[in-house]
């Protein structure tokens, strides 16, 4: 111990404290808080680009997804935009089919109708028209028979002919 | 890149301007044992010295190195070259009227004839003048300290223009990550290790260079003078105390958690304790660095006792193992202190925790 105060100097003390407070504030100054700050502002900035990779490949997989989910979204509405197309088309053919069949009996039964109606006025025309004549024939019969039955059995014969022609 | 010599240069081309000295320890001791000699170089060099010996040759009494400033305080300034003395055999030289002889790396007050008188102690009993000089250790400190401003000021002008490190960057950059990842923010926490940051970082890297130079054949020995060790652990003392909240003094003179008639008994011990810690701090790193240089230089000085060339292979691989470990060490201790000093500003910041008591 009383070496180590014997070697003890007061000089050496005095300029190892000056130079160390020396170098102290000199690298504070010109070396530590630049390269301290450059290092920070690089650790932060490794971490910021980490994080918003991260962050962007996150929003990629959402958006991955959400083109998933839209691509199958677009197709189930395809195929139910298709199938009500078939079903309509399916539909219209059948109506058409059933209304046509519809309008044809219609048309048929109208037609038959009429043809019925046409029918029974022309059986109801000859039936006046041969009683009108047979009403003439018998009256001119009657008056021929009265006066001459040659000349009656002519004329019957004379309008059977007219008949004929009619 | 030629800038980047520049200084190299500058460092060296100082080196080249030495002028030749005679070594004072051959004419005063005269023929010495080797084993003597390797004792009283092992010794000359854990001291500081007034001048800065490079290489020399013992029996030549020739020695390569240059001289520097004296400066000295006994109510006047003095200031010569340590090369004046060596002008006068007896080595005394005269500023303003006062004699001062330089023995066994101590300047002294002496008469015109360099008398030295000893103690009942032991110990020289000489007056001593205040030794401000610019000796071989704070001459090495000015050169260590601006080759370390020299290479952080270039790391930090490196992210100016660009974020990714490279160059000196690249190699500083993990020591500096490591300081702050590894010491500061796991001891002091992730709230308040920014504002020890400084003093982190430069304490680290101060002493593990200033090891790493004590390695090199320039023979310097810094850290392990007790000076250099006892300012660096009164900075981190002072930081300690003037940073302390009042957790850290309640844990000092008022310990929660304990009956009161033991906080009496604890309060004495953890102050001593306040002082022990930077005390510690401090003949730690002197001692192992000490420790390494005498061990280091043993090895080396046994090279030269054994004649035997086997031994002296031996001794070889031996000295270059314990290099590899004083490497390792002079991290190690820059390590440790940096660690410490973050321990004890992270205790006198510690926040109160209020389910401890």
């Amino acid at each position: 111990m009383e070496k180590l105060i014997n070697d003890f100097s007061v000089g050496l003390f005095f300029w190892q404290t000056l130079l160390f407070l020396a170098l102290l504030f000199l690298l504070r100054k010109y070396a530590w808080k630049p390269i301290m700050e450059a290092v920070d502002s690089r650790e932060k900035n490794i971490e910021d680009s980490l994080a918003s990779a991260e962050k962007a490949r996150a929003e990629m997989e959402r958006l991955q997804s959400d083109n998933q989910r839209i691509l199958a979204e677009a197709r189930a509405e395809r195929d139910g935009i298709l199938k009500e197309a078939r079903e309509i088309k399916d539909k219209m053919i059948s109506d058409a089919k059933a209304e046509a069949s519809e309008q044809a009996a219609k048309v048929i039964a109208s037609a038959k109708e009429q043809i019925n109606n046409e029918k029974m006025a022309a059986i109801t025309d000859l039936r006046n028209q041969v009683a009108e004549m047979s009403i003439e024939i018998a009256e001119m019969v009657l008056k021929r028979e009265l006066s001459d039955k040659d000349k009656q059995g002519a004329f019957v014969k004379e309008q059977l002919a007219n008949f004929k022609m009619n | 890149m030629t800038k980047r010599f520049g200084f190299l240069v500058l460092m060296f081309s100082f080196l080249m301007s030495t002028s030749m000295m005679a070594s004072d320890s051959h004419s005063e001791s005269g023929e010495l044992s080797i084993k003597e000699q390797i004792k009283k170089d092992i010794d000359h060099h854990l001291k500081d010295s007034h001048s800065f010996h490079l290489w020399g040759d013992h029996d030549k009494g020739t020695a390569v190195g240059f001289p520097l400033p004296i400066i000295l305080w006994d109510g006047q300034l003095h200031f010569f070259s340590s090369s004046e003395f060596h002008h006068h055999d007896n080595g005394v030289v005269e500023s303003k009227g006062t004699f001062f002889k330089e023995y066994h790396s101590k300047i002294y007050i002496t008469d015109a004839e360099g008398s030295i008188h000893y103690g009942e102690d032991h110990f020289v009993s000489n007056e001593k003048p205040i030794d401000f000089s610019i000796t071989k250790n704070v001459f090495s400190l000015i050169i260590i300290s601006a080759l370390i401003f020299w290479i952080f000021s270039t790391v930090a002008k490196r992210y100016k223009n660009d974020p990714v490190p490279r160059g000196m960057a690249k190699i500083f950059e993990p020591l500096v990550i490591f300081v702050r990842d590894e010491i500061a923010i796991p001891n002091i926490g992730e709230k308040h290790y920014k504002k020890y940051m400084n003093y982190l970082l430069t304490v680290f890297f101060f002493i593990w260079m200033v090891n790493l130079f004590g390695q090199t054949p320039l023979g310097i020995n810094i850290t392990g003078n007790i000076a250099i060790t006892f300012a660096l652990a009164l900075i981190t003392f002072l930081i300690t105390t003037f940073t302390a909240n009042k957790n850290y003094w309640g844990h000092i003179f008022w310990m929660p958690g304990v009956p009161y008639l033991m906080r009496v008994v604890l309060a004495p011990i953890e102050v001593l304790g306040m002082f022990i810690k930077p005390f510690a701090l401090l003949i730690r790193l002197y001692a192992n660095i000490s420790a390494g240089h005498v061990v280091i230089m043993s090895i080396i000085g046994l090279l030269f006792v054994f004649q035997n060339w086997f031994a002296r292979g031996a001794f070889l691989g031996l000295g270059l193992f314990l290099s590899v470990i004083e490497l390792l060490v002079a991290f190690l201790q820059a390590y440790i202190f940096t660690m410490l000093s973050a321990l004890y500003f992270g205790s006198a910041v510690e926040e109160h925790h209020h389910d401890d008591h």
